[in-house]
């Protein structure tokens, strides 16, 4: 396998509504990222499009929708979708095709828009459950999220003000992202255990609402890197997904097993054997709170139980000994399902080579670990980039 | 680059903007219809649902009771192997108490649902359902609860021929 770096990036603003189509917004996105790479069209081997449920666009098969705005016409293209993990998996299959030799540069363009669904993309979201077993009780999506943290909470006696702490770093943090929809500079544990409660115990503050949005990176082998004399380059050191059962009602949904696989995968790769010691810092999904919490534990960066409670001694704080989620996070900048691979593996090329502004973590970093997660509470998607 | 950069892309809209038809746009409104076959496992779960009953698939491999019932172990990838009752009573393993309806429409009198252990089926092994005869403060999870079935001739072979779980009573089973 050859090595493979991040040698660009670009996102659009994330917003409840942009003006832009998917095709504009996946556009804006990619020309970004080749230019901060100073790169063209005419470098690109390979192209790779995230995208999550064609329901929320309305457009059915949206990869081939969105192909020109990812820049894929006339090349070798590919969409991959694995729900919310999708803002993690496609540039893990960017990572294929250059590790593989296939291409020596790939360009990986994830969008969602959510707006267009009326009057709100929650009504599609219903069309994940199976048809038998749940579809007839009228789920909502929330209810996962709820039954999930609310297992999570009972197992370890989790209060739910160490949970709002996340949602008030993430928010915070956001402040000085360009693209967050989200960003509060004076956001208080009280605001989040006061906001409305949706399905108990989620609160509207613990949630990352509906965005529009699209994020790109380009990804290149080592040869090309040195060949180009690229400077600003992260390598993806390490990769790993996992999915679960469908059969969601038959395991304890306090601890996800399928992101410890997936970041076992990872860690053998990048030759990491004591990730709490080896990772300096973190950007887990985080669509909830508590999914923060869940996903650290399940990184194996924290123990068991273990997530609140570095959280609350400051841990995870930017300045902290292990900043989780510096770019602001889904909680923050926005969560349109995919294209969050712009705080994902975005904030961790930018932070690793120094580009990220306000966000900087103010001491020197070298490894980070980015994580998606999706489907039916089953799918987990590891990356570790390293300077 | 996010240093380097000055303007990004994107230009905001409101609701209004959209809703009120601020800005060229266009509709649609899909009109699609499904209908979907039960198949072996849950046709049979779903025939014994309306004669109040719950049914597993054994694994002779693992030695699982399998709930909800499926004909190949996911775990052993085999065919499995034979039919088997479960009791219609349960633990509560996790809930919500939901201000919310399938479109995300505010609702005043909360809905609770959550995840029901069942007793017979293997550990943890269960489904999702509504609770009743409980109030938001009285349900918790290690709840004993039972199945409140329809009565017979309303049953329609659906996971709603249970209308909720309620709390076990002493000496009931």
């Amino acid at each position: 396998m050859r090595k493979v770096g991040v040698i660009g990036a670009g996102m659009t603003l994330f917003r409840r509504r942009l003006q832009e189509t998917g095709k504009e917004m996946c556009f804006e996105a990619a020309k970004m990222a080749l230019d901060s790479a100073g790169l063209t069209r005419a470098d690109v081997d390979a192209v790779i499009n995230g995208t999550a449920p064609d329901a929320f666009d309305g457009v059915h098969m949206k990869g081939e929708y969105l192909l020109d705005g990812c820049g894929g016409y006339r090349k070798p293209y590919t969409r991959v979708f694995t729900g919310g993990g999708t803002g993690v998996l496609s540039s893990i299959a960017g990572w294929w095709h250059v590790a593989s030799g296939l291409a020596d540069v790939a360009l990986v363009v994830n969008e969602e828009k959510m707006s267009s669904c009326q009057p709100h993309p929650q009504s599609v979201f219903g069309h994940i459950w199976d048809p038998i077993l749940d579809r007839p009780l009228k789920p909502n999506l929330v209810w996962i999220f709820a039954m999930e943290m609310n297992r999570y909470m009972h197992v370890h006696g989790v209060k739910k003000e160490d949970i709002a702490r996340v949602a008030v770093k993430n928010k915070r943090n956001a402040v000085g992202h360009p693209c967050a929809q989200l960003a509060d500079p004076n956001i208080t544990v009280d605001d989040v255990l006061n906001s409305e409660v949706m399905a108990w115990p989620v609160q509207r503050l613990d949630i990352s609402p509906p965005s529009d949005g699209a994020s790109a990176i380009v990804l290149a082998s080592e040869d090309f890197i040195r060949r180009r004399r690229i400077k600003d380059r992260a390598w993806m050191s390490g990769v790993g997904w996992c999915i679960d059962s469908t059969m969601w009602t038959d395991r304890d949904l306090y601890f996800p097993e399928y992101v410890a696989r997936a970041a076992k995968q990872a860690y053998k790769l990048a030759k990491i054997s004591d990730p709490r010691r080896q990772i300096d810092f973190a950007e887990p999904y985080d669509p909830f709170d508590y999914k923060e919490l869940h996903h650290l534990e399940g990184l194996l960066l924290a123990k068991k139980g273990e997530a609140p409670v570095l959280t609350r001694e400051g841990v995870t704080e930017r300045d902290g000994d292990l900043p989780v989620c510096p770019s602001g996070g889904l909680l923050g900048v926005g969560n349109p399902i995919a294209a969050t691979m712009g705080m994902k593996i975005g904030e961790l090329f930018w932070q690793l080579t120094g580009q990220a502004g306000k966000r900087q973590i103010p001491h020197e970093v070298h490894t980070g670990v980015s994580q998606a997660w999706g489907d039916l509470m089953q799918y987990g998607c590891v990356v570790v980039m390293s300077a | 680059m996010t240093a380097r950069v000055s303007k990004w892309p994107g230009v905001e809209l409101s609701a209004a903007d959209l809703l009120d038809g601020k800005v060229t746009q266009t509709r649609f409104r899909p009109d699609a219809k499904y209908a979907w076959s039960a198949g072996e496992a849950m046709s049979r779960f779903l025939e014994e649902l309306q004669k109040g009953r719950l049914i597993a698939r054994t694994c002779n491999s693992c030695d699982r009771i399998l709930f909800p019932p499926r004909m190949f172990c996911e775990e052993c990838f085999r065919p499995t192997d034979a039919w088997r009752y479960i009791h219609d009573t349960g633990t509560i393993e996790t809930f919500s108490i939901s201000y919310l309806d399938q479109d995300a429409k505010r609702i005043r009198d909360p809905i609770l649902v959550g995840v029901v252990s069942l007793d017979g089926a293997s550990p943890k092994m269960g489904m999702m359902h509504y609770f009743g005869e409980m109030t938001k403060d009285e349900i918790r999870i290690g709840m004993r609860v039972k199945a409140a079935w329809k009565p017979p001739e309303e049953r329609e072979g659906s996971v709603l021929d249970i209308r909720y779980f309620r709390p076990l009573k002493k000496g009931e089973r």
